[in-house]
């Protein structure tokens, strides 16, 4: 089981906006086949009364007294951005 | 006076600077110096500081951390020229106790990988022999320290990325138990497993710097207050009613080299001359499906914390088109094979259909690892085992086949899904490599683990520099 298509690689990819080559593709295509092969062995368990574990503190919330703090001045927070205009990161048209 | 890199622990440096007689900078220059001689061959070091603030001890930083002012890259083109405008809150704490970072190390992509060979800037390599890998994703902290390139270095695990690599440099390394390190401005990979934590040349310096990055932050709200650290004593020998559980399948599982087998059989057998009670135990579906388990829970966070990367606010950018050619152009040409082959198997186990199916069964075999770890530690102490199946394996021997390159965290990756703390340490040496020792704890139990570790750590003697550096 649990093979994955050509089209399905393309979805995924899509969705996790990849752009793929088409060597890509196939390369991706049997190394995933392979590795959801092996993963898909969590199947075999019977774990309907078992409750997820999404991290492994006992924490539910963390609460903290709130205190202003300065935050990254705009010189700071657009240092790193590939285009700026004005004070806005600028990307090309949606 | 000369220093020798190879054997100076931090707590010696430590000495020599308050005796006064070695400058910080004398100390500082004395590693830049062991790095311009060995690291054109090791390749640990992505980027070396010429100088560097602190009057303290210099420290390696893996390149996952953010570190104000320099270039933090993640291994990776797409970060090619971040340079962070803040600190990490473990860079901060390190400052603060006047340590002054040497550079940034080498690691895999993203931290995603055993071996070093996934970072974009070129593989590691070993310093016991350099036509073997580092181990990974930490190879270049883990390098660095055993090849006397920095007497310690931060490190971060997910999976194994610390344990592994001090296992197959031969130094000692803490995996600490989730919530007690800060990731506050560390390069996020899969949130609910990344920890920061120490790679060193001993047990007494690894328990000294979690001392100085351990605790709650208020700017990571998964860390919580942490139990005050004890720095193992140097006479602390012996192993009286420590509690010792071999898990059965973690020391008989298929693939751990006969050379392993026999060095850690040897370190469980030296435990029990020390005092402590040894005994069998058993987590038989923790190791059974601690890996698919693992490879459904990173992947999938992964593909949301690598969302970010799409060109507009930082990192590499292509043009495009549009905005979503461009997107795509970026994450095409700025992830490597491994975060993409990452980003696809946790998307295609989030999407709709297959949640359920993948994602939900592994959110609920994690609750399964944790329990049986759980029920464990009611009988013991702390729980040892091989840190690597392997020692140190030829550069290229696992680039093609990404499912054996996982196999190398088996042992390490059901504790870490547990969230539990774990040390390597080096027990001995197979086919003239190092071998690690793995030791892990309940919760919090960072002081056994030490405790455990140095009185091992005595008993071995294990000399840390590498054969063919002597």
């Amino acid at each position: 089981m649990a093979g994955i298509t050509r089209d399905e690689v393309l979805h995924v990819a899509r969705l996790a906006r990849l752009e793929l080559t088409d060597a890509e593709v196939e390369k991706f295509q049997g190394q995933l086949s392979a590795i959801l092969e092996a993963v898909s062995k969590v199947a075999e368990l019977d774990l309907s009364d078992v409750p997820p574990t999404a991290h492994t503190l006992e924490i539910q919330n963390a609460w903290d007294d709130h205190e202003p703090r300065p935050s990254l001045e705009h010189r700071d927070a657009f240092s790193n951005a590939p285009d700026r205009e004005d004070d806005y990161f600028r990307t090309p048209p949606a | 006076m000369t220093l020798e890199t190879l054997t100076l622990t931090a707590e010696r440096a430590n000495e020599l600077l308050a005796a006064k007689e070695i400058s910080s900078d004398e100390l500082f220059a004395a590693y830049l110096s062991a790095i311009g001689e060995r690291d054109p061959e090791l390749h640990a070091y992505l980027y070396v500081c010429d100088e560097s603030p602190g009057g303290g001890i210099p420290i390696a930083i893996k390149d996952v951390i953010g570190t104000r002012g320099i270039r933090t890259t993640a291994g990776s083109k797409m970060l090619e020229s971040y340079v962070p405008v803040f600190d990490a809150t473990v860079i901060e704490r390190c400052k603060a106790r006047g340590l002054r970072i040497l550079g940034k190390t080498n690691t895999d992509e993203f931290a995603m990988g055993s071996s070093t060979e996934n970072s974009a800037y070129g593989p590691t390599h070993n310093p016991w022999d350099p036509t073997r890998v580092p181990g990974g994703s930490g190879g270049g902290s883990a390098a660095a320290v055993s090849g006397g390139l920095a007497p310690w270095a931060l490190g971060s695990d997910t999976g194994g990325s610390i344990k592994q690599p001090s296992a197959l440099c031969g130094n000692v390394g803490l995996r600490p138990t989730y919530g007690t390190v800060s990731r506050y401005g560390v390069v996020a990979f899969a949130s609910s497993l990344d920890q920061v934590g120490p790679v060193a040349k001993n047990v007494r310096d690894c328990a000294f710097l979690y001392s100085i990055i351990a605790g709650r932050d208020v700017n990571d709200s998964t860390t919580v207050d942490v139990p005050e650290v004890v720095v193992p004593p140097l006479d602390g020998r012996d192993l009286k009613g420590v509690r010792v559980g071999v898990p059965k399948e973690l020391n008989d599982a298929e693939g751990i080299e006969p050379g392993v087998r026999d060095a850690v059989r040897d370190a469980i057998e030296l435990a029990a001359s020390l005092g402590a009670e040894v005994g069998e135990c058993s987590l038989p579906r923790s190791v059974e499906y601690g890996l698919a388990c693992y490879y459904l829970v990173a992947p999938a966070e992964a593909s949301s914390n690598l969302a970010r990367y799409d060109g507009v606010r930082y990192g590499l950018r292509e043009q495009g088109e549009d905005f979503r050619d461009m997107v795509m152009r970026t994450r095409d040409a700025g992830f490597g094979d491994e975060p993409k082959r990452r980003i696809m198997l946790g998307t295609y186990a989030l999407s709709s259909g297959y949640y359920d199916a993948y994602y939900g069964k592994a959110q609920r075999v994690r609750t399964v690892i944790k329990r049986e770890h759980d029920a464990a530690f009611e009988q013991f102490d702390v729980l040892v085992s091989p840190t690597s199946p392997t020692v140190a394996f030829e550069l290229g021997a696992k680039t093609e086949n990404p499912l054996a390159m996982y196999l190398n965290d088996l042992l390490t990756i059901p504790s870490c899904m547990a969230g539990l703390p774990g040390l390597s340490i080096p027990c001995g040496l197979s086919e003239g490599l190092p071998v690690g020792l793995q030791l892990i704890g309940p919760q919090f139990a960072e002081n056994t683990l030490f405790r455990v570790g140095h009185a091992l750590e005595t008993g071995i003697g294990f000399d840390i520099v590498p054969e063919r550096l002597r």
